[in-house]
Order: structure tokens, then sequence, then C-alpha cells
């Protein structure tokens, strides 16, 4: 039963990586860079790593609140 | 971030979870030698605290600590971790070897003792730092 929830988190993490990467919108990459650090801290935790995954989800929320905080000043995405 | 996003719910929103945002980060600095978190943790959450305000409220928040009070916060931090470890050296054990400190009377205390100052000297320096960084961010620029 783990292992399935961690196989599907990992292949969440990789879509939403992939999809991060190739997308135009910077507010997408940055939300999909969000949902990726949530699932990291979730597999952290699985793994007994409770330090880390409580560091990893602070993190992860105070870096979305930067990359939003830019955002709101910059272009937000590439016309082509 | 001169202006907020300020609508009534999220200032009430705002009001309403910020006390309880600063009492677990302080919970998660105290707690920090029997579970999980520390000084790292309990700096960011403070600092998120004051950038959640700043957000939400614009730039004459309540908890509004501008660019040069995180400046004095950060600088605070790295002064007191420096002061305890020199202390120790001047008391004459290893750098940042708290167990000879004078401010106990059993080695095993003055050791809690001074990582809990050690740990509040690093979660001044990261909310410094975290609302440093968030008020750089979003400052106009002196062209515009």
């Amino acid at each position: 039963m783990m292992e399935l929830i961690q196989v599907a988190l990992l292949l969440i993490q990789v879509v939403c990586a992939v999809i991060a990467l190739t997308s135009r919108d910077l507010m997408v990459a940055v939300i999909l860079f969000a949902a990726f650090s949530f699932c990291s801290a979730l597999l952290f935790t699985m793994m007994g790593a409770v330090d880390v995954a409580f560091t990893e989800a602070i993190i992860g929320t105070a870096t979305t609140v930067f990359y939003v905080a830019v955002i709101y000043r910059v272009e937000r995405g590439s016309s082509k | 971030m001169r202006k907020g996003f300020g609508s009534i719910i999220l200032d009430v929103g705002f009001r309403h979870l910020t006390p309880f945002l600063i009492l677990y980060a302080v919970y998660v600095l105290v707690h920090g030698h029997y579970g999980p978190g520390g000084g790292f943790q309990a700096g960011a959450l403070l600092g998120l605290a004051v950038v959640l305000g700043r957000v939400v409220q614009g730039q004459d928040a309540e908890l509004g600590i501008g660019l040069s009070g995180g400046l004095v916060l950060a600088c605070t931090g790295a002064l007191i971790f420096l002061a305890i470890g020199l202390a120790s050296l001047l008391w004459g054990g290893n750098f940042l070897d708290y167990g000879v400190l004078p401010i106990a009377s059993a080695p095993a205390e003055a050791r809690a003792l001074g990582i809990l100052g050690i740990e509040a000297g690093v979660t001044m320096g990261v909310m410094g730092v975290i609302i440093i960084m968030f008020d750089l961010l979003t400052r106009r620029g002196e062209r515009e």
C-alpha cells in the first residue's frame, strides 16, 4: 500500500516537473512547483525524515510567495 | 508591495491566523530539542507571518517590519550566535562548547540553555533574511 502511494506521488512529481518546465505561463510553473514541493514533503514524511519534510513544506511555501510576488511585477508569460 | 490585496475576508483571515502562526513558531523553536523543528523552521514561520501581513495589508501593515528592521534582526541573530560561541571559548572550552558556560549548575543544563540561545539567534537571523528578501523583491525600483 505504501509503495503504491509512493509510486503515485513520484508519478505526480514527474508530471508536475515536465509541465512546469515546458509551460509558457510563469504562474502555472510556480503553482506546479508548489505541488512538486508538497509531494516531496509527503515522500520525506513516508521515509521517516520528518524534520526534512517540515523544512521542505515551509520553504516550499516561502519560495512560492516570493515567486508570486515577483510575477506580480514582471511579465507573466512569453507571447509565443 | 505598496498596496496589498486587501479585501475584508483576507484581512479578517490574517488577523485570526497570525497569533496562532506566531505561537506555533515559538513552540517549534522551544520544542526543537525533543521533536522535529528548530531555529530555522521557527524563523521561517515568523518571517512568513510578517510577509503574510505585508501581502494582505500592503506597506502599512501591522507587524510591519521593514527593510531596516529586517537587517537589524538578521545581524542581531548572527551576533547572538557568534557571542555564545565566543563566550564558550572565553570560559576555556571549544567554540560552541556550551557545557563550560557558567549559566547553570550542571553542564548538561548549561548545554541545553546554550543550544536554546543558539537556536534563538538562528530564528532571528532567518526571520530577518526572509523579510529582507520579500522587501527587496517587491519594492519599487528607483527608475520607476
